[in-house]
């Protein structure tokens, strides 16, 4: 006896409809979806909107904002902040966002293997990721720099080369939780191969918290990069906000803009990143989605 | 005799952003002191819903609409919700499914029992120290001075089981409400809860809502039965009257697609293999047919029943069901 | 005639951190022929999923041989096991967890003719639909997602990833335990129907007895890792002579039979974990026969003709606690 033609009922909407819904209801994500959209509009359509070279002088040293030639005043050396900020953005988001693609993609291989395989690849590799959390990540990061020298591409890879370990636990504890899923043991039975389970079946159900993990290192690795080009340790020929704040950090009294404006901009960045991640993070719970 | 809970005529909705949808549809229930009533239906079919409405704790967006539900003389609908507090754990008690999952995991076995007796009566906790141990005599935990240090965790399955109902029946409650309360124990170990709760039942004369879907479990444990179908109660009876003379065709439809155990000389009678069917599924919130619910599935329906609500027809003394073709030529077919 | 699935001493122990090990199989021996259906009962802890998992080759057996046909699955392994696995499938017990929510109704049916390389590329659509058709399920239904289906409907998808290869050994791992009883007995025809059709062999995992007896044509009763009785259905459920099956059968609720309810024979206590069972009978902690004997000498598995095994030492000489059993003993 056949029956059931079809699948009966009010369809309940497909997961990315649900997850826009969720996600447009929640009011912090969507203020950071906004600042993040003026940041990055800032970042990239800038340079044709207030074409000024951010690196040639265009006023006296430290001319304070609202001045006539520099609307958010000039810096020691006398160039537009407006302009620094606008080009250091550029650099500043680069790094962020390689350094964070740099450390998901290691954290995700590391975790991926250690939780799908477990045994002894998992405590091998464990051991070495916790090797890599217990050193002090600002100074081995400074130490790579100092060791392959400070352009952009070295504190990248220094950054991403310190921050994966957070993301390979993660990675870890959600490939140990989905592989015991029957789903799992079904796609085995149909023939599938260890590759095939790893990157096909259970990553894509892994890839969530990965995600906001990946929005979150993006932020932090900003941090990072301010915090290298502060102590001096940033490439010292590109533009980016943590370069500016690092070379006027002895005028902040003087001149508080010189570093206060970079400072807001990195803070706005960061503050539109976690907004959002949290946002994403929410509209996948489906817990909280109901709220 | 009195009934000690009657819920008469209970309607409850859902609200679903554009509208209120039926979610129970004129439930009408009665439950008496130191008996059993088997609450039966396929999920989706309102059960847990007369259960958690009957307690007060309907899930956001679901609110009852319309109905009464009186407990010895009390009507909870019209209560105050410090008023229901009070009566919950106390007068009006649940077991739930997942003794797991309703036991506080970082609790002692000792605390969640205290903490009910505590809450409800005038007792120190000497006194409540005293009533847990006691409890746990009642429920047949062995070695109860242990066990009261024990954490859930500690527990097998059995035994947390047994612990919720220690706590269920601290406060000496009238009305204990038990959801599915064996479906995660294995089938020795339900045999042996269903057996302590008749004998605790006996003992305290609590009148027991059974919620289940299994008709084994209702057979075992009730005096009577309610059949629950797409939010209306579609049969209700004795328990000899329901199981050994079905008036619902879905009454009937369930008891054929419960397999028989057929032991001794029946186990080599090939005449009682068959497995009956219901065709199709319960229909979904919203998707309620307009008039007689269960006819889509339903091999007798014919256009009457297609376009008409079927009336409620007393088929004997005390034994009703909803349905246009409950006279007797048809019930055998 | 030679069996298509021969199991002998199958053991799966797994190590914990401890220190000590589960004994989650521990030495089991079956045959099933082309065609029959071979059910497993047991409570939690019994080991009947994990000889389910051991048989698919999903945990690895510690000792003992599987063999499908004529080939050994326990000497298998990479790339040889892959390819064989569409001579057995297995149909899971939760259909919510069983179906990967990224992949559609369709691609979910696809996907073992696609990994397993079967059939001509052209020729699967057509296939997956026909499979669809066979379960009861609209072809149309290819294109939603599991979620959009209900448990039954779930239930009938992977039936359909299970039969695609065309496999001759299905296992069911409580493949109804989940669904309403109404749902179960639509699923339990469908299963009945397809091996019907297609000679298909099962094995068959449950913990209830009534649906084991409507499926089966054989049936082993597992407890602690062992069998503790194997027989024909007829003859197990007409003459059952261990006590456990006794407990099983007393406990199993119907009803049909509500003359059972009320004083019926109940056995104490809980199955004790797989970690470090008792060394002699493992049911003799919570059997009301047994005796000094039971609780120092392991009894074995005795054959009482037509196939029927008992591991009880007084097997055959006890009464049955039951009436329907003891009428015809």
């Amino acid at each position: 006896m056949t029956t059931l033609p079809d699948p009966i009922g009010p369809k309940p909407a497909h997961p990315a409809t649900e997850f826009m819904r969720a996600f447009a209801r929640n009011q912090s994500a969507i203020i950071g979806l906004m600042l993040l959209a003026i940041v990055l509009g800032t970042t990239f359509l800038g340079p044709f909107l207030y074409p000024v070279d951010a690196y040639s002088m265009v006023d006296l040293p430290f001319a304070p904002p609202g001045g006539d030639y520099a609307p958010l005043g000039t810096d020691y050396l006398g160039r537009d902040m407006l302009a620094g900020i606008i080009e250091g953005g550029r650099a500043t988001l680069a790094v962020g966002a390689a350094a964070a693609v740099i450390s998901v993609v290691i954290g995700i291989l590391v975790g991926s293997f250690a939780g799908f395989f477990g045994g002894a690849i998992d405590a091998l590799l464990m051991k070495v990721t916790e090797f890599f959390q217990i050193l002090p990540t600002l100074l081995l990061a400074m130490v790579l720099v100092t060791i392959f020298g400070a352009s952009l591409v070295t504190i990248t890879l220094a950054i991403g080369a310190v921050s994966w370990p957070q993301v390979a636990r993660l990675a870890r504890a959600e490939f140990m939780r989905i592989r015991k899923l029957d789903y799992v043991a079904a796609a085995r039975t149909s023939g599938a191969r260890n590759g095939y389970l790893i990157f096909r079946v259970i990553l894509p159900a892994a890839l969530p918290p990965l995600i906001v993990a990946a929005g979150l290192a993006v932020g932090a690795a900003i941090l990072f990069e301010a915090g290298l080009s502060f102590l001096g340790l940033g490439d010292p020929n590109t533009m980016s906000w943590g370069l500016i704040i690092g070379q006027n950090r002895n005028y902040l009294l003087d001149a508080w803009w010189t570093v206060t404006l970079p400072g807001v901009a990195i803070f706005i960045t960061v503050l539109a990143i976690s907004l959002v991640g949290d946002g994403i993070n929410d509209a996948l719970n489906p817990k909280l989605r109901r709220r | 005799m009195q009934p000690i809970l009657e819920i008469k005529n209970l309607q409850v909705g859902v609200d679903t952003g554009k509208s209120v949808q039926s979610v129970l549809d004129g439930v009408s229930l009665q439950l008496f002191p130191g008996k059993t009533l088997g609450v039966v239906g396929e999920s989706g079919c309102g059960k847990s819903m007369t259960a958690l409405a009957t307690m007060g704790l309907l899930p956001d967006r679901f609110s009852v609409t319309g109905g009464s539900i009186i407990l010895a003389g009390e009507d909870l609908l019209a209560a105050k919700p410090s008023r229901l507090r009070q009566l919950r754990g106390n007068a009006l008690s649940m077991i739930f499914q997942e003794p797991m999952t309703a036991l506080n995991p970082v609790l002692t076995v000792e605390r969640q029992i205290t903490e009910v007796i505590e809450l409800h009566q005038k007792k120190s906790s000497a006194e409540a120290r005293e009533i847990a141990l006691e409890m746990l005599r009642a429920v047949q935990i062995p070695g109860p001075e242990e066990r009261l240090i024990a954490y859930p965790h500690e527990l097998s399955g059995g035994m947390r089981q047994r612990v919720m109902i220690a706590i269920a029946l601290a406060c000496r409650p009238k009305v204990i409400i038990a959801d599915e309360p064996t479906t995660a124990l294995d089938v020795t170990v339900q045999a042996q809860i269903f057996r302590l709760l008749r004998d605790l039942q006996m003992q305290t004369e609590t009148a027991i809502m059974l919620i289940t879907h299994d008709l084994g479990a209702v057979a075992e444990m009730a005096d009577d039965v309610a059949v629950l179908y797409a939010g209306k109660c579609v049969e209700s009876g004795t328990v000899e009257a329901i199981l050994g003379a079905p008036a619902h065709p879905y009454t009937r439809g369930l008891m054929s697609c419960t397999p028989r155990l057929r032991l001794g000389a029946a186990a080599n009678d090939p005449q009682a293999e068959g497995l009956g069917e219901i065709p199709g599924m319960v229909p979904p919130l919203g998707r309620f047919p307009k008039a007689c619910r269960f006819a889509p599935r339903c091999a007798l329906a014919d256009a009457r029943c297609h376009a008409e609500q079927p009336p409620l027809v007393d088929t004997a003394p005390g034994h009703s069901a909803l349905c246009w073709k409950t006279s007797p030529e048809k019930a055998v077919a | 005639m030679k069996p298509l699935l021969d199991v002998k001493d199958l053991k799966v122990h797994f190590p914990l951190a401890s220190g000590q090990t589960v004994y989650a199989v521990d030495g089991v021996t079956f045959q099933v022929n082309e065609g029959d259906s071979f059910g497993i009962v047991g409570e939690s802890g019994s080991g009947k999923s994990t000889t389910a998992q051991a048989l698919m080759r999903l945990v690895d057996p510690i000792e003992g041989v599987i063999h499908l046909d004529t080939q050994d699955l326990t000497a298998l392994s990479g790339d040889p096991l892959r390819t064989m696995r569409h001579k057995m499938q297995m149909v899971f017990q939760d259909p919510y967890s069983s179906l990967n929510p990224r992949l559609r109704a369709g691609q979910a049916v696809r996907e073992p003719l696609d990994l397993m390389g079967l059939g001509p590329v052209r020729g699967r659509d057509t296939r997956v639909d026909e499979m669809f058709t066979q379960v009861g399920l609209h072809p149309d239904a290819k294109r939603l997602f599991p979620h959009q289906f209900s448990g039954g409907q779930r239930q009938r998808l992977c039936i359909a990833r299970a039969m695609v290869t065309e496999p001759r050994l299905i296992v069911c791992d409580e493949p109804v335990s989940a669904l309403d009883v109404a749902i179960q007995a639509q699923i339990l025809n469908l299963l009945k129907r397809l091996q019907k059709d297609k000679r298909l062999t099962y094995v068959f995992i449950s913990h209830d007895l009534a649906v084991v007896q409507h499926i089966c044509t054989h049936v082993a009763v597992m407890y602690l890792g062992e069998f503790v009785e194997q027989a024909p259905t007829g003859q197990l459920f007409a003459a059952a002579k261990h006590p456990y099956t006794w407990s099983l059968m007393a406990a199993a609720l119907s009803p049909h039979d509500r003359s059972r309810a009320g004083a019926r024979f109940t056995v104490t206590g809980e199955p004790p974990s797989p970690i470090d069972p008792p060394k002699a009978c493992r049911f003799a902690g919570r059997c009301p026969f047994a005796t000094d004997r039971c609780r120092t000498e392991k009894p074995t598995l005795r054959d009482f003709g037509l196939g029927h095994r008992v591991a009880c030492h007084y097997a055959g000489e006890l009464t049955p606690p039951l009436p329907e059993l003891a009428a015809t003993a």
